[in-house]
């Protein structure tokens, strides 16, 4: 093989490993979210215990509500949230919004035609009615799943992991699944960067190109090593954090004070929930 | 005479049968630094995750500060805390050892773990990155460090607690020259010499300045022990331990820049116990060849 193939081939990364490396850019960039959850912005000021509690009822609300207007307020007010939080948009368009659409974009669009209803277009030469109803509840399905997954990722970007971790913790949720959220994240930290060593590792040294089919094969084949090696790795970590004292309870450099704000935002969380609910019994929207 | 700060009796530890330390006995004083020296492989990570209580002994016995150490002591809360408060590791690899999400929150994961009180924190945080050196890195994410810097935030997030007893795995392996001189030195002078160190490793050019007392292990036993001139003089115990290559001596004070050899100046070794534990890291004071 000559030199230049070669070196093609180590600058060339394969699907797999965009797909690893991007998945773990990700995880760098949300555990690096601490320059976003430091920003000097409105959510970052409100209680950890009031924003979870806050995406917890929004989630309930867009999950429950029958009124496309409603939902959409709600990803509106998201996105003013986002705004008014700096969190920028791009992020969540990249990051959030992006993903949602495509995945449920795929699974909406049968919907348009297969619901029945009211035709209002038909599409040339194959002849397919688009329905009333299907564009409805295809805008639901796309609706709800933005507008939810806009709230947890703006709650989770805004907040440091450990105040998120240990807001959990003091509303209520056992420490046991706290602690597994934990190591969960770190595992999987762990376990992706042992896959992309490993490719690394083989690409510095192998010769030929590997084809996609093959890359998944090694893959699969590695999976025995990669599992166990970065179980090792979590094991570590897990001592070391019982070294320093660790015994499963979530402590951060943080009290949790109620301020005059986050009642008011209590405030406004309670009012939106009940006008979006008067708003359902009035059958508008 | 003070009780010693650990002993071990027939100390015995598997990894799913495979055998890691066998039959081990150890005395390590209060006060004195201990150097486990021996191959890859002898068991010395093992003894000193036995040491802090990370793993317990499948036979044997391990006493720190003479009485029992073993789960069910470690189970009760304030044992568990009063030890972890005498006894700070350093793990080998840093990338294990800083998991959290800036310099400031690594410094203060075992304070926080120990119930310290907020302001009690804030204030040993500040102090601590000072004198370590470390202030200007406060806001950065520790795995996005260098290698020497990482190991400063490791060994800064255990010193922070001021243990009695520190344990080291192999401090100085992947550090530079540099950097390397500056954690020796940080180790010597640390709690004015009166602390007692426990350290892995199979580098000898930092034995002689480092150590009161050398362990030397082989296939998770103690095979040797002494002054470190007694053992480093033994030409044939190391070379028989895998520590030294035939060909290579020791001390070469030919090069000039390159010299790797550190020089126990200050005398720290002599200081008082209870003389003030304060660490102090000073940035690098360039050998003079007349030190020597
Ligand atoms: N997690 C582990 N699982 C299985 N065997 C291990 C593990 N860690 C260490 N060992 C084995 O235990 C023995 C002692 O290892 P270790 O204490 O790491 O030695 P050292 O630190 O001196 O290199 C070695 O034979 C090693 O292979
Ligand atoms: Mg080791």
């Amino acid at each position: 093989m000559s030199e230049q193939s070669f070196l093609d081939h180590s600058h060339q990364r394969g699907f797999l490993e965009c797909q690893i490396g991007s998945l773990l850019a990700a995880l760098e960039h949300a555990s690096r979210a601490e320059r976003l959850a430091q920003a000097p912005g409105l959510l970052q000021r409100f209680d950890p215990r009031v924003r979870l509690i806050a995406m917890l009822v929004l989630i309930g609300l867009v999950v429950s509500t029958h009124s496309l207007t409603t939902l959409y307020g709600l990803l509106a007010a998201a996105a003013l949230m986002a705004f008014v939080s700096r969190v920028p948009l791009t992020i969540l368009a990249r990051g959030i919004w992006l993903n949602v659409l495509l995945f449920t974009g795929a699974l909406a669009l049968p919907a348009i035609f297969l619901v029945p209803g009211d035709s209002v277009f038909h599409v040339p030469l194959l002849g397919w009615a688009m329905t009333m109803q299907g564009l409805e509840s295809a805008a639901f399905l796309v609706g709800r799943a933005l507008t939810a997954a806009t709230f947890a990722g703006l709650t989770i970007l805004a907040t440091p992991w450990p105040h998120l971790l240990k807001a959990l913790r003091t509303l209520g949720v056992p420490a046991v699944m706290v602690v597994i959220l934990c190591m969960t994240y770190r595992y999987i930290f762990l376990l992706l960067q042992s896959a992309l060593d490993m490719f690394e590792a083989r690409r510095s040294r192998q010769v030929g190109r590997l084809t996609g089919a093959e890359k998944r094969h090694m893959l699969v084949a590695n999976a025995g090593v990669l599992l166990s090696k970065s179980l090792h790795l979590a094991d570590e970590v897990y001592l070391a954090m019982q070294s320093r004292g660790y015994r499963g309870e979530q402590h951060a450099l943080l009290e949790f004070r109620m301020a005059p704000l986050d009642w008011t935002a209590l405030a406004v969380l309670l009012a939106i929930t009940s006008v979006a609910f008067r708003f359902q019994a009035w059958g508008l929207g | 005479m003070t009780v010693p700060a650990f002993e071990l009796r027939d100390v015995e530890y598997r990894y799913q049968g495979v055998i890691a330390l066998a039959g081990l006995s150890l005395v390590i004083p209060q006060g004195k630094r201990v150097v486990l020296l021996g191959a890859n492989g002898s068991g010395k990570s093992t003894l000193l995750r036995l040491l802090d209580a990370l793993y317990f002994p499948a036979a044997g016995q391990v006493l720190a500060f003479g009485e029992a150490l073993d789960a069910r002591r470690m189970a009760n809360e304030d044992a568990c805390f009063a030890f972890r408060r005498r006894v700070g590791f350093v793990f080998q690899n840093p990338d294990m050892q800083l998991f959290n999400a800036s310099v400031f929150d690594e410094l203060a994961f075992g304070p926080l773990q120990l119930h310290w009180p907020a302001e009690r924190i804030r204030q040993q945080v500040e102090t601590t990155l000072e004198s370590m050196g470390l202030a200007h890195l406060r806001n950065r994410a520790p795995h996005r460090l260098s290698g020497g810097e990482k190991k400063r935030v490791a060994l800064a997030s255990v010193l922070i607690l001021d243990p009695e007893v520190l344990l080291l795995d192999e401090p100085t392996a992947s550090l530079d020259p540099e950097s390397e001189s500056q954690l020796i030195d940080t180790l010597i002078d640390w709690g004015g010499g009166a602390k007692t160190i426990v350290m892995a490793t199979h580098d000898l050019d930092i034995v002689e300045d480092v150590a009161d007392i050398c362990v030397v292990m082989q296939q998770g036993r103690v095979i040797a022990q002494g002054t470190p001139g007694e053992i480093l003089g033994d030409e044939e115990l190391l070379g028989r331990t895998g520590l030294i290559h035939a060909h290579r001596h020791r001390h070469s004070h030919s090069g000039g820049a390159a010299h790797r050899h550190h020089h126990l100046h200050h005398g720290t070794r002599s200081t008082m116990p209870g003389a003030t534990s304060k660490l102090v890291w000073r940035p690098l004071p360039r050998r003079k060849p007349e030190d020597a």
